[in-house]
């Protein structure tokens, strides 16, 4: 479904991605994992648009996607969540999800209908399906970080997606709200036959849902495959446990 | 083809007006630098300047040396106003918007200049030259008061030593370190508010004394403000915001495009600046010497 | 308050008129601008531009080729709005302060070109003595239809405004409701959010962007006829900076804010001048008080103030 081929990108000398490639199958769970610095969101804003990579391509469906404009891919179908939170502070929570559907549903160019009236019913089904009915009148800025990460997964569901790619989804959560969150996008991932391809920094998370992990270090692939593959593999150990290769 | 000493004389009168304008662009850039805020109200400190350097004329008479006791007067008078409004007002105002902030100066331009309009009426005020630079000497065919030499050495002098202020000393350095990251400046312990204080002054002295040094060649007018900075920020903007070397360039085109324009395009002279500045902004954003801002 | 405003020539006195035609013209002004700058995030210093060029098409249409208001006025909207498309086109480029310059540097080039452009314009001295619109007609149905006759041409261009401005309000007040202006409001709030629901962000900034210009034109059409005459200083960076003042001053994050900004500042102008010169400085001093004491403006103290009571009612 999805193909990262040789991916490189620069930046004013320093190489942050150097010749990157990966492969994501349709309906799996993937993960890139990687310290810090790895290149992880990197690669991530190369797949989605916000950045032209230097060398390489993005294939997704079969089309070449390289440095697509963002809003032109999500139209094709990927949908994306950000590191840092990235929802509409000022606006009720159940405005955010329905200016996706709005903006998905091509009605973005609407001069004269009242907003409020568009695609309620939609909106509340899927702030039900992520858990945020109860609070679908706050302003979202008021949320929690937890409720804001659920938001900004319904903001990423509203436009359809077929691929889901997830920043740190769980990054500032408690172990609770780990377990919740990463129990909520499996449910969703398999009611709507999603594919998921995220990054993430706690292990437990990945080894408990990826199929297949790629291992990111300093811009390079340093080993992909089953996490019972990663988990032996000794260059993984060696760079994160620092255990000398055996 | 026109006349070679008109032509000479003509980019030495754009130079000129390029120095003074470098005086106060260069204070504009210094506030945007640091504190990024566009300072509306540093036209207005220019003309204050103008008015303290004529009211100073009038109390202590024009006798020698008066001028520039008068100049230097002026200029400090300024930087002392710069530092009373940045550390008992704008100071208060660092965390909110952008927007608030520079709405904030355009009120003080509002409020000093009715100010200045209340304590020296609307004639037109004028000085005269300081005696010693009275006259003018001939070059090349054309003809060139002694003031406004003075000023096309002066203006240099004035920037090599500001640059050498901002790469050699420390000050400098922490002014520097301000422009690029201060929240990591606050954190190594650095008296940050202090230090915007500092350049606030600064650029007020340097607002200040220029208007003040073009009292001899320009009318004191109401007005003279509003029309100062968008002249300052057209340099800003062709030379790059932040970048000193930048204001400096920016200023000896804006002077050149001027004083050539109204020769050849009087009607257009004006026109060409700012299409100028639009053909920047278009083309290269952050000016031609500046580098993007983060 | 509308229909309220109809009954002010009642009161007899020319000055109301007048003060109402002013503050129902820059009420249309500011809050073209706050669909940029509240709705949108963009913050403009160079909106008078189309104020201006609007003012001039108007004025240049009717004194000195004699077409009728009824076409005159429009065309005001539509060269303001192809204007804007041009310059809007390279502004929305650029973020932030480069968008506020160049918006700055458009203005200053339209002032420019008034300033000096003789033939068509004017130049400095501007375009004394704009027609009123032709309101001979109204004696006719004055005949059958009481209320009518009888008022003066600027009591009769006063109405007229009313009726215009009213319109363009609320086509403005349809439009920032709609998806487009929630497509804008997610763009202010977070643009690459935005770009990820599938928002091409420069198309709609550009759109925003033209739009205000329509309406900045249209406002500047009306008022080249109220001020009985067009000049360039209506492009002056000055006027774009008063404009963003009433904006500021009654709430952007509200739709009748720039209204209430308008009418605060024109009547507070009106007030203090008949008493001092020094209108700079009373209004300096006021901004400055509001900033430290408001951040959001009157219209946004009120509308917090509402909202408290709203939840001391509920909590009740």
């Amino acid at each position: 479904m999805l193909e990262v081929r040789g991916v490189a990108k620069n930046f004013a000398g320093f190489q942050a991605l150097g010749g990157v490639s990966l492969t994501v199958s349709r309906r799996s769970i993937s993960s890139i994992i990687g310290p810090n610095g790895a290149g992880k969101t990197t690669l991530f804003n190369v797949i989605t648009g916000h950045l032209r990579p230097d060398a390489g391509q993005i294939i997704f469906k079969d089309r070449d996607v390289t440095g697509i404009a963002p809003h032109d891919l999500c139209r094709l179908g990927m949908g994306r969540s950000f590191q840092r939170t990235n929802i509409f502070p000022r606006l009720t929570v159940f405005q955010n999800v329905q200016a996706a559907f709005v903006s998905h549903r091509g009605r973005g160019f609407n001069l004269v209908a009242p907003v409020e009236r568009l695609y309620r019913e939609e909106t509340e089904e899927l702030l039900e399906a992520v858990g945020l009915s109860r609070q679908a009148g706050e302003v979202s800025g008021f949320l929690s970080h937890g409720g804001q990460k659920q938001l900004e997964l319904g903001i990423a569901l509203a436009l359809e997606p077929e691929i889901l790619l997830l920043d740190e989804p769980t990054a500032g959560m408690s172990a609770a709200e780990t377990r919740d969150s990463i129990a909520l996008i499996e449910r969703l991932a398999s009611d709507r036959h999603l594919t998921l391809l995220f990054t993430e920094h706690d292990m437990e998370v990945v080894f408990s849902i990826a199929q297949r992990i790629t291992v990111l270090h300093q811009g390079r692939v340093i080993a992909e495959g089953t996490p019972e593959d990663v988990r032996r593999d000794g260059e993984v150990r060696r760079v994160y446990l620092g255990e000398k290769h055996r | 083809m026109p006349d070679p000493s008109f032509v000479f004389a003509q980019s030495l009168s754009g130079l000129t007006a390029a120095m003074f304008l470098f005086l106060i662009a260069s204070g504009l850039s210094l506030i945007f630098g640091v504190l990024r805020v566009l300072n509306f109200a540093h036209g207005t400190f220019y003309m204050l300047g103008a008015y303290s350097a004529y009211q100073i004329v009038q109390w202590l008479g024009a006798g020698p040396g008066m001028f520039w006791v008068a100049v230097l007067g002026a200029a400090l008078g300024i930087a002392v106003l710069g530092g009373i409004v940045e550390r008992f007002l704008f100071r208060h105002l660092y965390g909110q918007e952008e927007l608030y902030q520079l709405l904030f100066t355009y009120a003080l331009v509002l409020v000093l200049s009715d100010a200045a309009k209340i304590i020296w009426g609307t004639q037109q005020k004028s000085v005269s030259r300081p005696p010693g630079l009275t006259g003018s000497v001939s070059l090349w065919g054309a003809t060139i008061p002694y003031y406004n030499l003075f000023i096309l050495l002066l203006g240099p002098a004035i920037a090599l030593g500001f640059w050498f202020v901002l790469q050699r000393t420390r000050a400098g350095r922490f002014i520097r370190a301000a422009a690029l990251d201060r929240e990591t400046l606050g954190a190594l312990g650095v008296n940050v508010n202090a230090l915007y204080t500092g350049v606030f002054v600064l650029a007020s002295f340097l607002g200040g004394l220029g208007g003040a040094l073009v009292t001899p060649v320009r009318t004191i007018v109401p007005g003279m403000d509003t029309e100062i900075i968008v002249e300052a920020f057209v340099v800003v903007v062709i030379g790059g915001l932040g970048s000193f070397w930048g204001t400096f360039l920016g200023s000896l085109i804006y002077g050149q495009v001027l004083s050539f324009g109204i020769l050849f395009f009087p009607r257009f002279s004006i026109f060409s600046v700012f299409a100028l500045m639009a053909a920047v902004l278009i083309i290269r954003p952050w000016g031609l010497l500046g580098r993007p801002l983060k | 308050m509308l229909a309220a405003a109809f009954f002010v020539p009642a009161l007899g006195s020319r000055f109301y008129t007048f003060l109402a035609n002013d503050v129902a013209i820059w009420a249309l002004f500011a809050t073209s601008l706050n669909l940029l700058v509240g709705y949108t995030g963009l913050v403009s210093f160079g909106h008078a531009a189309y104020f201006g060029i609007g003012a001039y098409t108007t004025g240049i249409l009717m004194k000195q080729l004699g077409v009728p208001f009824l076409l005159a006025f429009p065309a005001a909207g539509l060269l303001a709005g192809a204007l804007a498309l041009v310059f809007g086109f390279f502004c929305v480029r650029l973020t932030r302060i480069y968008f506020a310059m160049l918006t700055l540097a458009f203005a200053q080039i339209v002032w420019a070109i008034c300033f000096k452009w003789n033939e068509v314009t004017g130049g400095e001295q501007g375009m004394p003595e704009i027609p009123y619109p032709n309101f001979e007609w109204i004696d006719g149905v004055a005949a059958w239809l009481p209320f009518v006759g009888g008022y003066r041409a600027s009591e009769y261009f006063y109405f007229l405004s009313l009726v215009l401005v009213g319109l363009c309000m609320w086509s403005l007040h349809r439009i920032v409701r709609s998806p487009f202006g929630r497509m804008l409001e997610t763009i202010r709030e977070n643009a690459e959010r935005a770009e990820f629901i599938g928002v091409n962000v420069r198309l709609w900034e550009l759109a925003a962007f033209a739009l205000a210009g329509v309406f900045a034109g249209l406002a500047g059409g009306l008022f080249g006829i109220f001020n009985r005459g067009v000049f360039p200083d209506f492009a002056y960076w000055t006027k774009s900076s008063e404009v963003l003042i009433m904006t500021l001053l009654g709430g952007m994050g509200i739709f009748y804010g720039p209204t209430i900004g308008a009418l605060a500042l024109i009547v507070l102008n009106h007030q203090i001048t008949s008493y001092t010169e020094y209108w700079s400085l009373i209004l300096g001093s006021i901004l400055i008080l509001l900033l430290f004491v408001f951040p959001g403006g009157i219209g946004g103290a009120v509308a917090a103030l509402w909202r408290r009571l709203q939840t001391r009612v509920h909590h009740a």
